[in-house]
């Protein structure tokens, strides 16, 4: 499984990769995540808001931080 | 109900004491503050989390110019906005062919009409200040906007926008996921001000209790023409303060400061942010955000004006 955390560096961002980490280990998953901060990359998710999780290319959440239990479930679907 | 505890717990002291007078504002201001704030930010980003940025984008991009300019204002006033959040906005609009004034018009309104501003003056002074500030705010971004699209500044981008590769999904939560992000998002918020709210009611209460009327009149609201220009040119450093200057705000203009000066000083204050010119400078030329700066700054300083010699 490959993640994606979009952000330019903000706490925020920082906050989701946190939660993103833990909500990983819970689920007890390999997964191999990535913090993508250069803008013209991020521009090509489509998202106009960050931060934003990327799950497998696909942008799961935008602009918020969810919760790590919502991640939890977001890894389980 | 609350002031009459407070009035009940402090006027069994002496009245006139000016100590008793400001610890009494002191009190009845923190709490009425705190708890309005808790209650009208949670409202807000409630309601906030039923709107995506990203629809926001695909909406606005199929409109004709006009529309574009006031939908973007409006849609400035429900979107939350940090100036973190100003860059990937900006790209995300411009590469839905969004226009270049339509997607300042935006960037004009959201952190001008942000939820602690809003709530701040819903509670301090009342909606009808609360509302006026925010038609004010949604001009000063329409005009700006339009400003901006009589040249072609479409050089003085720095970053080049290529379409995205994948198409953008709408994403669904439940009621109870958006009202326990919500929750915390409003006590990190409350947390994020608190101490500035302090400070400013304390001072605010300090002036109230020890600093005469006159004095005010004379140096705050003198009907100088200079007045507004200068309360805008203020209100540029004190970003992410706007929390604790307006309790400060409101003792001036109940003492006699004039409110279309004080809404200028507000104004500018959540609109003309260095750290979101400083974040920005990374996509857009230094030519270009003067000139964004300078305009915005002319609409806030003929808002207050305006209000001045309406109100005045």
């Amino acid at each position: 499984m490959k993640i994606e955390i979009l952000g330019t560096g903000c706490s925020k961002c920082n906050e989701l990769e946190n939660r993103t980490k833990q909500a990983v280990a819970k689920v007890g998953i390999i997964a191999q995540i990535e913090k993508v901060e250069d803008l013209v990359e991020i521009m090509s998710f489509g998202v106009a808001s960050t931060p934003a999780l990327v799950i497998n290319n696909d942008v799961k959440v935008s602009g918020r931080v969810p919760s790590v239990d919502e991640i939890v479930a977001i890894l389980n679907t | 109900m609350w002031l009459n505890f407070v009035d009940y717990i402090f006027y069994s002291f002496d009245k006139q004491n000016p100590f008793i007078k400001a610890a009494h504002f002191f009190i009845y201001d923190t709490g009425k503050i705190l708890f309005l704030l808790f209650v009208i930010i949670f409202f807000i980003s409630l309601l906030r989390s039923y709107f995506h940025v990203e629809k926001i984008r695909d909406y606005l991009s199929g409109k004709s110019a006009i529309f574009g300019y006031i939908f973007a204002a409006l849609f400035g006033i429900i979107t939350p906005f940090c100036s973190c959040s100003a860059i990937p906005l900006f790209l995300g609009f411009l590469q839905a062919r969004i226009r270049l004034g339509v997607t300042f018009s935006y960037l004009v309104s959201a952190p001008m009409n942000n939820e602690i501003a809003i709530a701040m003056l819903f509670t301090l002074f009342g909606w009808k200040v609360a509302v006026l500030y925010i038609c004010l705010g949604v001009l000063v971004a329409i005009f700006s906007g339009l400003f901006i699209d009589l040249f072609d500044f479409e050089k003085e981008i720095l970053i080049d926008i290529k379409p995205a590769n994948t198409e953008f999904k709408e994403q669904k939560s439940s009621l109870k996921i958006k009202l326990n992000d919500a929750y915390y998002f409003t006590i990190d918020i409350i947390k994020k001000i608190f101490l500035y709210v302090i400070i400013g009611v304390a001072v605010g209460a300090f002036i109230h209790g020890y600093v005469p009327s006159e004095f005010i009149v004379k140096y705050a609201s003198g009907g100088n023409w200079y007045d507004v220009p200068i309360a805008t040119l203020l209100g540029i450093p004190m970003y992410s303060n706007v929390a604790g200057v307006m309790p400060l705000v409101e003792v001036l203009t109940s003492k006699g400061m004039m409110i279309g000066s004080a809404l200028s000083f507000m104004m500018a204050i959540t609109a003309l942010s260095l750290p979101e010119a400083m974040i920005l400078k990374r996509i857009i030329s230094f030519k270009l955000i003067t000139i964004f700066f300078a305009v915005v700054g002319f609409g806030i300083i003929f808002n207050g004006y305006l209000f001045n010699s309406i109100l005045g």
